[in-house]
Parts: C-alpha cells; structure tokens; sequence
C-alpha cells in the first residue's frame, strides 16, 4: 500500500505549523492549572528568556551546544498542518524504561543523570575506530532542526522539533569497510543513576541494544539528535546524544547513545529479544500490521483530551513513505514487521 | 444496620478515587493521555479492591471482629464497580466506541478475553449478590461465589499479558492474591493466628 504524498518533509517557512495554534492549547490548560503550575516552577524557569518555543524550561547546555545554536538551520524539515506537542507533554510523557516503567519516571529520575562528560565509542567494521568525547564528536556537525512525527508502538503519537544531524554524515566520516551491513547502538549502563537498571524484576537484559540495516542508517531522514524545542536534550529524552528515525517505532529511537558499532550481521535487539513475536528488527510503522495486542490501524495523538480523544488514522511509514519506502520494495513487510 | 459508621466510611473511600480522578483529568492533571491513564487506574483499583474483598474472611477469623464480615459484600461491588468503570472508560477513550474494532479485539487479543471473562464473573456475582439470590441459591451461592478466587486469577492473568518490562509491580499483586488463596486452604485456615478473639462485635475502633 504506497501512497503518493507531496513531498511532505520538505517545507518553507510559511507553512510552519502557526504557533498560535498550540499555544491557544496551552492558555486554555494554563488558564485552569496556572495557580499549581507557576507555584511548582523554580524561579530560573519563570524567569528564562523568551525561547522559540512556548513554555520551555531553560537547561544548562554544555559550552559546544551553546556554540552551535547560531548556526542551527532552523525547521529544515517540518509537518504541515499538524500541531507540534507541547514542550510539558513531550518531556513528561515517555517510555525510557531505563528510568522506570511508568510514563512520568524518565522526568522524574532522569535529573541526575550525568551527561558531561560523555565519551561515545565507535568501532566494528570501520576505518576509522575510536572513543570520543562528545564535544569532540559533535565538533564537524552543523545542527538542523527537525519536526518529525513520532509514533509509539503503543498507539499514541507526537510531534516533536529536534535538533541533530544526518546520521549519514557520521558514517560517511568513520569510513565503514565492505563488511559493514548494519549499524548497533548501544545505549548507556549505569544502575547507579538508572533505577530501572537496578531492578531485579525488569524483563530486559541491559543495556539496551538497538540497530539499523546500512541503508535505512544512510537515509537523509535518520538524524543523531542531540536537543529538542530549541535546546539540549532534557536527561529524559535521552541526553546527550540519541537516534531518531521517524518512520519506524519509537522505541527505535535509541536513547543516552554510548556506543555506535558498524557490523556484519544483523544485530539483534532488545524487543526483538524480550518478545520477537511483537517486535521485530524493522519495527516500521505501518498500520496494515496489528501489534498482537492492540491495531495499529490508529493513534492518539497527544495531548488528547478528555472528551476529545483525538485519535487519528495511522499513515504507512508515518507519513515518510516516499522517502523510505524504496528502502523495502521486495520485502514481505508482514513478515519483515 | 450493624457498624453504619464503618459501612459509610467504606462507601466514602471507595467513592472518592474514581471522582477525584475525573476531577483531575477535568484540569488536565493526569498528563496529555488522561484516557489511558484512567483505564489503568480503575483497572488496578478494580484488581486492589478484590484483593481486599478477599482479605476479608481471613481477618475475621483472625480478629474475630464480624465488622469486616459486613462490609464484605459492598467491597466486592465496589471490586465491580471500577472494572465496569474500566470497561467503560476502555470502551470510550482506547477505542473511541468503535464496535466494528471491539469484535475484532474480541477474536484477537487474548488478554482482552481475559479481561472480558473476568468482567463477565464479576457481573455474576454483582447480580447475585443480595439476600433474595442468597435465599435462592442456598449452598449453590457458595459455591457460585468461590468464583472471585478464578477471577483474580484472571485478572492477573489480564495484567501478566499488559506487563511489557518489568514485572516487579505486577508480583507484588500476585504474591498477594496467591497469600490469599492459600488462607482458604482449611490446614492453613486453623493454623492462622488469632488475635484478640474475645466477645465478637465488641467496641473494636476502626
Ligand atoms: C471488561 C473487560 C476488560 C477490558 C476490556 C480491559 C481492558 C484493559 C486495557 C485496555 C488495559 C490497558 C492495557 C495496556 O496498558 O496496554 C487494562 C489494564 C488493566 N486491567 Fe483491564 N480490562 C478488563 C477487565 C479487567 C478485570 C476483570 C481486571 C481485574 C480484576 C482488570 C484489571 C486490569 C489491571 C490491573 C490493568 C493494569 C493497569 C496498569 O497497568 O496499571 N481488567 N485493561
């Protein structure tokens, strides 16, 4: 099932989702919870100067970050007329199961996670190994900004500006040899800061492994992103650096990236490994193929509301089917899931 | 009505979560998915509620206060009351009413069976909860009623298949639920300890 889009990941400016859109959400929610809301906020958040985006909460962006947000290409990909989510819902809303299985826990124990130092390990199949730090990683990448759909496995949806770099632009540096065919990321290991690490019920054997074949990895759309909403990446959505692929399931989108290895085989992966009958390697979105549990013909895109839940058909690939969908042309994808 | 100040406070507890949660999801407290966040809040709290409803025998029999005894029968409704609550609100907020889906989950989704198995005891016993079926019945309402112990089954089965990463919660429920069981085990039973098993209906404080 391929349908034609307009190429809808390249945009202009006009286009832009208009922020009026969602702010007159977030004056509505603000309206009913601003008492709670103002009071819970540390003074430097209130105080925080005027960011691109509403109501969000300053970080403290180590100096390499600082140094390339002039540079940003600002929106160089974007959606059209969807609204992107707020800042709140996207920092508070998430499954990092490293932090905890609830949706809240990544926010609420992530904070002290260290993130600075942090040393990125590249190796396997390629000219060029070595550890980095980040600072020294990040250093030949300009930034872009990227508004990407985001679709969970579990049905729900967001979308999110993110700010990275085409993860083709590492590959192409590290120089993989003939026997590179996909690429394994591993994210970090740390139970001391990582509670959910420590828990002697979790179902997954840490770290967390996740893997691309080689060409999806080349695909103009895969990005390392390393900040979010026009800032560095809060610690719960996977600070410092993380892999995002929009057309494929969250939890592809590895988070906390310590380790990037360019291999031979197919590597497998957490889910596939905790449950390869309701996860597989390719992990596309594609709502002809029911998760066992739930249909994954539709989603709720968050924030939904109470009595107006906001659910939405599922498009194939999430939407970027023309530009990923050459990637499976002979594939079996009910198979190939 | 014996123990009318321990019935109402029952009544005022178990009353109080599902508006509260309402109330919350009202002001947008319960984050940008309150839909989902309700049906696993009445699912856990229909799941809590028949763990205590069962805890009962075994606390009279340990206390030897007949006051737990009398509220038995209004914990095991309120037990049925969230689950249908959690029907409903599954019904409305993951599904969006629509049927066509419904009958397709119905064929497909082994813990939604489950779970309908479950909601379809608890319905059984709800209805034949009062004196009139009880007279009716006689001996088989015992025995009809010994069926809350399949339905917890059930409903940890229900929540086994929901777990996707870490069981930790879900073991502490059914470490409980199995305590439970085996305090129906009459070797068990005697042996349970007893506390304070003077005169019954005596001026316990709850
Ligand atoms: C009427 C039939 C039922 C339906 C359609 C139903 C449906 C659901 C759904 C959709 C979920 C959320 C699943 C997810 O997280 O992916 C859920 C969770 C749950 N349900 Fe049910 N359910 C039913 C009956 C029951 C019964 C009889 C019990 C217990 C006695 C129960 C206890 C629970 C519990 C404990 C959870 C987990 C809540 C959590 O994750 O914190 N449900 N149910």
């Amino acid at each position: 099932m391929l349908i034609k889009f307009p190429r809808a990941s390249d945009s202009s400016e006009s286009e832009v989702t208009p922020e009026s859109l969602y702010l007159s959400r977030r004056s509505l929610l603000g309206a009913s919870m601003a008492g709670l809301a103002i009071a819970g906020l540390p003074a430097w958040a209130r105080a925080a100067e005027a960011s691109r985006y509403a109501d969000v909460e300053a970080g403290s962006p180590p100096a390499w970050f600082t140094e390339k947000l002039p540079g940003v290409r600002w929106q160089a990909v974007n959606v059209q007329g969807e609204a992107i989510t707020p800042f709140k819902d996207a920092t508070h809303y998430n499954n990092f199961y490293e932090f905890g299985t609830d949706k809240g826990d990544p926010a609420e124990n992530a904070g002290s996670l260290p993130t600075s130092p942090w040393t990125v390990v590249i190796d396997g199949e390629v000219g060029k190994p070595g550890r980095y730090a980040l600072e020294d990683f990040m250093k030949p990448y300009q930034l872009e900004e990227r508004i990407y759909r985001l679709r969970c496995v579990e049905a729900w949806s967001m979308v999110i500006p993110w700010l990275g770099f085409p993860l083709s632009a590492l590959l192409k540096a590290v120089e993989p040899t003939s026997r590179a065919k996909y690429i394994r990321f591993e994210t970090l290991q740390d139970p001391k800061h990582m509670p959910g690490q420590r828990s002697g019920f979790a179902l997954i054997d840490w770290p967390y492994v996740e893997g691309l074949r080689m060409d999806e990895a080349m695909n103009p759309l895969a990005i390392l992103a390393v900040g979010m909403y026009g800032r560095e990446l809060p610690n719960q959505n996977g600070a410092p650096l993380r892999l995002v692929v929009p057309w494929k399931y969250g939890f592809k989108s590895v988070k906390s990236i310590v380790r990037i290895s360019l291999v031979a085989e197919q590597p497998q992966t957490t889910w596939q490994k905790i449950a390869p009958d309701e996860y597989g390697f390719y992990a596309n979105v594609n709502p002809t193929v029911d998760h066992p549990r739930w249909t994954q013909a539709r989603e709720r895109r968050l924030p939904s509301g109470l009595f107006s839940p906001n659910v939405r058909e599922t498009q194939m690939f999430n939407g970027y089917a023309e530009e990923v969908a050459s990637l499976y042309t002979g594939l079996d994808l009910r198979k190939n899931y | 009505m014996r123990y009318p100040l321990f019935r109402l406070s029952i009544f005022v507890l178990a009353a109080v979560w599902p508006l509260l949660w309402l109330y919350q999801a009202w002001i947008f407290a319960l984050g940008p998915d309150p839909g989902k966040v309700l049906v696993d809040r009445l699912g856990l709290g229909g799941l809590i509620f028949l763990l205590i409803t069962l805890g009962m025998t075994p606390l009279q029999r340990m206390t030897g206060w007949a006051g737990w005894i009398v509220v038995r029968r209004q914990l095991g409704l309120w037990c049925f009351a969230y689950i249908a609550l959690h029907l409903c609100a599954y019904l409305f907020f993951i599904l969006g009413l629509d049927w066509g889906q419904l009958t397709v989950e119905l064929r497909k989704r082994p813990y939604i069976i489950v779970g309908v198995l479950g909601f379809l005891g608890l319905l059984a016993l709800a209805v034949t909860s009062n004196r009139y079926s009880q007279r009716r019945l006689g001996a088989r309402w015992k025995r009809l009623h010994k069926l809350a112990y399949v339905i917890l089954g059930l409903g940890l089965l229900h929540f086994l298949w929901i777990v996707r990463a870490d069981l930790k919660e879900w073991s502490v429920y059914a470490v409980i639920g199995v305590a439970l069981l085996l305090t129906r085990v009459p070797a068990i039973l005697q042996r349970l300890p007893r506390f304070a098993g003077r005169k019954s209906g005596s001026v316990t404080k709850v």
